[in-house]
């Protein structure tokens, strides 16, 4: 029945796969502005925005229950942001005034193309990852694009032309340039373990930045197969996860924006839309580092650590169908990364934010040398057990 | 004064890593994540408001009815931001209350101004001006938040009043001792 | 064939924006044309199928080198200015570097046109996987004399940094 699809050419399938994905990534992003508000109010023991309701809605049982999530209330700021005046300030340079939020959407909605978000078993028996690009360079893919990310800040910091957004353009700029190398530094572990043969795989292997076959090597049967890599690098992965927090400028690394001492930073001459655009690439870049947290350390779509999906759907009796497999597959890679995304506002709603020089002394002096030990650490130990 | 040196513990490694106290807030956070809202959803739930809040001022009535503010305007001029602004009068012969006392002719009170200090009740000889429960003013416009007389009788209502002044004071007449 | 229309966008792109960097008197402008640059150097590297040059490109030089020339430039904050006219070694060494480029350029095209490999390059017979790992083993064993000697270089760069902006006043300054 998906017959005509396969007979489309090349390209539209690939724009219309590019486009579903953005379809499912802008909608959890811009929704993750509310979930952080509704989490931020729970954790300060209030309701959060409950009120909002479109009376035209107000008929349907049960809508209360939506009304009371402030699911109505996203609906209506994104209105709201769509429909004000979109001031320019008279003072800023309006070209990369009006460029510095579109330069930002532009990594964020990209990364996702080398991110695999299932898996499937296709009718020779194997395991198929879903992804739009199943690209070799895989991480190096995300880390490239998503390290332009920091030229939106930058841009617009400087464009701004006032001091607040452009200290925060140079906070960010340093910022994140200190916590890449510990960043890039924690996940060479993984990859070289993952560089390894896989079970029934012929010695010569290839390699290989591709993450979707660092999933597949947490999904290998066997204890040591099965474990997902959080239980064999704690510290990479402990390591990649406050990079990651650094990276996407939330507390307790928000110096960036941090609002008690830069008002807004860089988003203090922006208004409607393009202020918000600046806020979904933020959740965006916040879903692109779960994913990868999540692909890294955390199995990906496997359920639980030496349960793997392929376990899952036999148990269940889907294995023969690919489409359930896939969504249930993408449901719990994106449950995962939700929960990671809980994580991250649990964990700004707990912790004050560092002082400047302290993120810089953290970055430098600690991250760095602990993720170069760590690297050798396990360099020594990788090449030791691939003799 | 005897300065006691304290010795302060260097950090253990556990502690320099962050690590053991920002687990120890997350459990925190996450204790009061489940816990019950301690807000109230404001117009549906009011809050409890204890005895003597000072609210909105109002004037009130006797229980007889009658109004109690014989004008005499201490509460104009004690108002710290000259919130008041009383007309004095004379009440009508035809009423029964005539000859009594004097009573306002207006009575308008700016609650764009008023700081809600409570000196007019403090200072009313007649118990006539009252802050009470009223919490909540709003309103469009300036001319709005200006309460006038008859919204601060409607807003004030009739306090219970042991003294009956007024019936003392009419039967004191009758009898030909007015003061 | 499109991979040619391809190369030829990107090609106008990288050599315009290049252009934009050396011409442009707002400095902010110029660190971001060599922005755009090194982009359409990357894309150009994927029409070779050269992907992983192309990802350390946009990851390195896109992502991070000219994040610190932005940061630079934005703190020195130099607008324009006049420009000096060239002093005669300048302009005598711009002319050899243009005579070497020319030079260096044509025997390019000539040793491309002797091998006649320009179209023989057969994407396929790559293994797209193999490039990275083909990539690693060159650069430890070929090519290792050139990257060692490169990293003293950056070495003794970042030494020279470290001196020139510490300013020491003695050599009791030096711990």
């Amino acid at each position: 029945m998906f017959d005509f699809y396969f007979d489309l050419p090349h390209w539209i399938r690939m724009a219309l796969q590019g486009l579903a994905v953005m379809l499912v990534m802008f909608p959890i992003a811009a929704a993750c502005s509310m979930a952080e508000r509704k989490i931020a109010a729970w954790i300060q023991d209030r309701p959060g925005p409950n009120r909002t309701l479109a009376p035209i809605l107000a008929w349907v049982p049960g809508i209360g229950f939506l009304q009371r999530l402030g699911i109505f209330q996203l609906a209506a700021d994104g209105g709201k942001f769509a429909f004000k005046e979109d001031a320019i300030p008279g003072h800023v340079n309006k070209f990369y005034f009006v460029a510095a939020p579109i330069i930002a959407m532009i990594p964020a909605l990209t990364t996702v193309v080398a991110v695999p978000f299932g898996a499937y078993i296709d009718s020779a028996g194997k395991l198929v990852p879903i992804v739009l690009a199943n690209v070799d360079l895989g991480i190096l893919v995300v880390f490239a694009v998503s390290s332009l990310g920091v030229y939106a800040v930058i841009l617009a910091g400087w464009a701004s032309n006032s001091k607040f957004p452009f200290l925060g353009g140079i906070r960010a700029s340093a910022q994140l340039i200190s916590y890449e190398l510990s960043m890039t530094l924690s996940v060479l572990p993984v990859f070289l373990w993952t560089n390894g043969p896989l079970a029934g795989e012929p010695a010569g292997f290839t390699g290989s930045l591709n993450l979707a076959r660092v999933v597949e090597f947490q999904s290998q049967a066997g204890f040591w197969g099965g474990a997902w890599f959080i239980f064999l690098m704690p510290l990479s992965a402990f390591i990649f996860l406050v990079a990651l927090f650094a990276e996407t400028n939330r507390q307790p690394f928000d110096t960036v924006e941090s609002e008690a001492d830069l008002v807004n930073s860089f988003g203090s001459e922006y208004g409607a839309f393009k202020w918000s655009l600046f806020y979904v690439a933020e959740y965006a870049h916040m879903l692109i580092g779960s994913a990868i947290f999540m692909i890294l350390f955390f199995g990906g779509w496997n359920p639980l650590p030496w349960y793997t999906l392929s376990d899952l759907a036999h148990h269940l009796n889907f294995a023969h169908l690919p489409l359930v497999m896939g969504v249930v597959g993408i449901g719990i890679f994106i449950g995962k990364v939700l929960a990671m995304i809980f994580f991250f506002m649990w964990v700004r709603w707990t912790l004050p934010r560092f002082r400047y020089d302290q993120v810089m002394a953290i970055g430098w002096k600690k991250l760095l040398p602990l993720a170069i030990a760590n690297l050798v650490a396990y360099t020594i130990g990788i090449a030791l057990l691939y003799r | 004064m005897a300065v006691i040196p304290v010795e302060r513990k260097p950090l253990t490694l556990a502690e320099r890593t962050y690590i053991p106290q920002i687990v120890g807030g997350l459990r925190t956070t996450l204790k009061h994540l489940f816990r019950k809202p301690l807000t109230l959803e404001y117009p549906e739930q009011r809050p409890a408001l204890p005895v003597g809040y000072r609210g909105v001022p109002t004037l009130v009535k006797d229980p007889n009815g009658r109004e109690k503010c014989v004008s005499c305007q201490l509460c104009e001029f004690v108002c710290p931001p000259k919130a008041i602004r009383i007309t004095p009068g004379e009440i009508p012969e035809e009423s029964t209350n005539a000859h009594v006392e004097k009573a306002p002719q207006a009575f308008d009170i700016d609650m764009l101004r008023c700081i809600y200090c409570g000196l007019c009740q403090e200072v009313c000889p007649e118990e006539a001006i009252w802050l009470q429960n009223q919490f909540s003013m709003s309103g469009y416009t300036r001319e709005e938040m200006v309460n006038n007389k008859a919204k601060l009788y409607e807003l004030g209502g009739t306090l219970p009043d042991a003294h009956f002044k007024w019936d003392k004071k009419k039967a004191a007449e009758e009898h030909g001792n007015a003061h | 064939m499109s991979s040619d229309i391809f190369f030829y966008i990107f090609a106008a792109l990288t050599a315009g924006s290049a252009l934009a960097v050396v011409f442009t008197k707002n400095t902010v402008a110029a660190a971001l044309s060599l922005l755009v640059s090194l982009v359409g150097v990357a894309a150009i590297f994927v029409l070779l199928d050269a992907f992983l040059l192309a990802a350390l490109m946009v990851f390195v030089y896109a992502g991070a080198v000219v994040a610190l020339f932005l940061f630079i430039v934005m703190l020195l904050d130099s607008q324009g200015g006049t420009r000096k006219p060239f002093k005669k070694a300048t302009l005598f060494s711009g002319f050899v570097a243009l005579l070497l480029l020319i030079v260096g350029l044509a025997s390019f095209a000539q040793r491309g046109a002797q091998a006649a490999i320009v179209h023989e390059v057969p994407a396929a017979a790559v293994p797209v996987g193999a490039s990275l790992r083909a990539y690693g083993e060159q650069l430890f064993t070929t090519y290792l004399l050139p990257v060692q000697i490169v990293g003293f270089l950056l070495l003794i760069a970042m030494l020279g940094v470290i001196v020139l902006s510490k300013k020491f006043e003695g050599l009791g300054d030096i711990k």
